[in-house]
């Protein structure tokens, strides 16, 4: 097993010197979705990094012997299993969050954390160390969207955690809410800020023009 | 170490015996989750009964629904009280052609093609179960919008017309567009009118978001940017207020057959 140093590499590596999202720019299409509130964003995270870490560990743990040419449907279907368990465990315990997260638990499949980590980093390393990936980037990915749920629900809903924070003009309060934050395209906005701030302080993330 | 792991023999085996144990896996969660994932099933419909009546409160739900809400079967078509039909399940009921009813184009008002035979409907009793004094009856509608069917509780009177509550629980329309029939703000303007006019044909009017009149006793506002999700409630309360859907069943409610049971 690697040294604790690696580890503190892999594990918070990706929150922000490699995060997901913000540096490699993937699995951005959840973070539009979920983002609306707080908690179901958190199960979202959650889940996500369960199923990357576990997928990651599965992969891993099989990968001298998966066959180059059907490694891809290998993975895929590893993933696959584990999204379905994660789903069937929060409609069976999560039921109310499960209905709102809807489909885009099954779309975790598709997430290309997901799958991205699978391919670039679980094939060729330790199960411990891969499993310890995926929670890692797990974690990344959790940073940002958490980051986006809460500046999206204070602004656009006056509350965090369903707890309110702001009183609304509807309810006698004095804030506004701010509707654009509450539609899809406001977390592309707050995503590319997040990016901006990040890149800023961290200027070797800023790509070559 | 691998180099014959791209033969034929082995992709088969690592492919085959994947495939095995993740479907054993699977469909071990499946099927041992499955009695919790039930008993949420009906926690939630029982939870959306009591919100549409308005006697959520509290979140023991269990207990209050079986303080409060009795739940009976209609036959449809002659609009009588019925038993409890064996293994009944509504959504099942409903596509199954030994227990439901194609509609045909000129009656499929609301797009569902097929109708059970039977249907459940809830009597609320405010004051609770044992002081027989109903409160509110809850009737199950649903219709077609633009992408989805939706599901809504629809709560009256004990007079069999005046609309208590309306509690669309489960529907697929544009999210902010014709999601908003989800939208507790907008189903609270059903509140107070009536179902049916005097003659008791079905006369809910969803007319242009903007345009419904407070004095009247049948219009409500459309959805705002949802003319097809807003179509889709008409025609759904015209269906389920109409002759093929409770029609029946309201008739006798007016006439007093509550009374007697």
């Amino acid at each position: 097993m690697a040294n604790a140093k690696e580890i503190k590499t892999v594990l918070f590596g990706p929150v922000f010197a490699n995060n997901p999202i913000a540096l490699q720019v993937l699995g951005i299409c959840s973070a539009l979705a979920v983002t609306t509130k707080m908690d179901k964003a958190l199960v979202m995270c959650i889940a996500l990094t369960l199923v990357t870490a576990f997928s990651n560990f599965f992969i891993s743990l099989i990968r001298n012997h998966i066959p180059s040419s059907v490694r891809i449907i290998v993975q895929m279907t590893i993933i696959a299993s584990l999204v379905i368990v994660v789903d069937q465990l929060l409609k069976a315990f999560a039921y109310d969050v499960a209905k709102e997260l809807s489909v885009f638990v099954g779309l975790i499949i598709t997430n290309c954390i997901v799958m991205g980590r699978a391919e670039a980093y679980a094939m060729k390393s330790a199960p411990g160390i891969s499993f310890l990936d995926g929670i890692g980037n797990g974690l990344g990915y959790s940073v940002v969207l958490m980051t986006v749920a809460f500046i999206r629900e204070l602004g656009g809903s006056g509350t965090v955690f369903g707890v309110e924070i702001l009183p609304l003009v509807k309810d006698g309060g004095w804030y506004q809410p701010m509707g654009l934050l509450l539609m899809p395209p406001s977390a592309f906005i707050i995503i590319a800020c997040f990016i901006w701030i990040l890149r800023t302080f961290r200027t070797e993330q800023v790509e070559k023009a | 170490m691998s180099s014959n792991n791209d033969s034929i023999s082995k992709t088969l085996i690592v492919v085959i015996s994947l495939c095995l144990v993740c479907a054993v896996i699977v469909s071990t969660a499946a099927v041992q989750l499955r009695p919790q994932q039930t008993a949420n099933k009906l926690l939630d419909s029982q939870k959306n009964v009591l919100a549409v009546t308005g006697l959520l409160s509290g979140s023991d739900i269990a207990a209050l629904y079986s303080k409060h809400i009795e739940e009976r079967f209609v036959d449809l078509d002659s609009g009588e009280l019925v038993d409890k039909p064996k293994d009944y399940d509504y959504r099942k009921a409903m596509k199954d052609p030994a227990t439901s009813e194609r509609l045909s184009g000129d009656e499929d008002i609301a797009s569902i093609k097929t109708r059970a035979n039977v249907a459940p409907v809830y009597f609320a009793y405010e004051n609770g179960v044992e002081s027989g004094e109903l409160s509110a009856i809850v009737l199950p509608i649903h219709g077609y919008g633009l992408w989805s069917t939706m599901h809504a509780f629809l709560a009256l009177g004990p007079d069999g017309t005046t609309i208590q509550g309306l509690n669309y629980y489960e529907q697929g329309e544009t999210a902010g567009l014709g999601g908003e029939v989800q939208n507790p703000k907008w189903s609270a303007q059903f509140v107070g009118k009536k179902l049916l006019d005097q003659s008791g044909q079905p006369a809910i009017k969803v007319v242009k978001p903007g345009n419904a009149s407070a004095d009247s006793a049948f219009e409500v506002d459309g959805l705002s940017g949802a003319t097809l999700t807003s179509n889709g409630v008409q025609h759904t309360f015209d269906f389920w207020a109409g002759a093929k859907g409770f029609a029946p069943f309201l008739a006798k409610v007016r006439d007093g057959a509550l009374n007697n049971g």
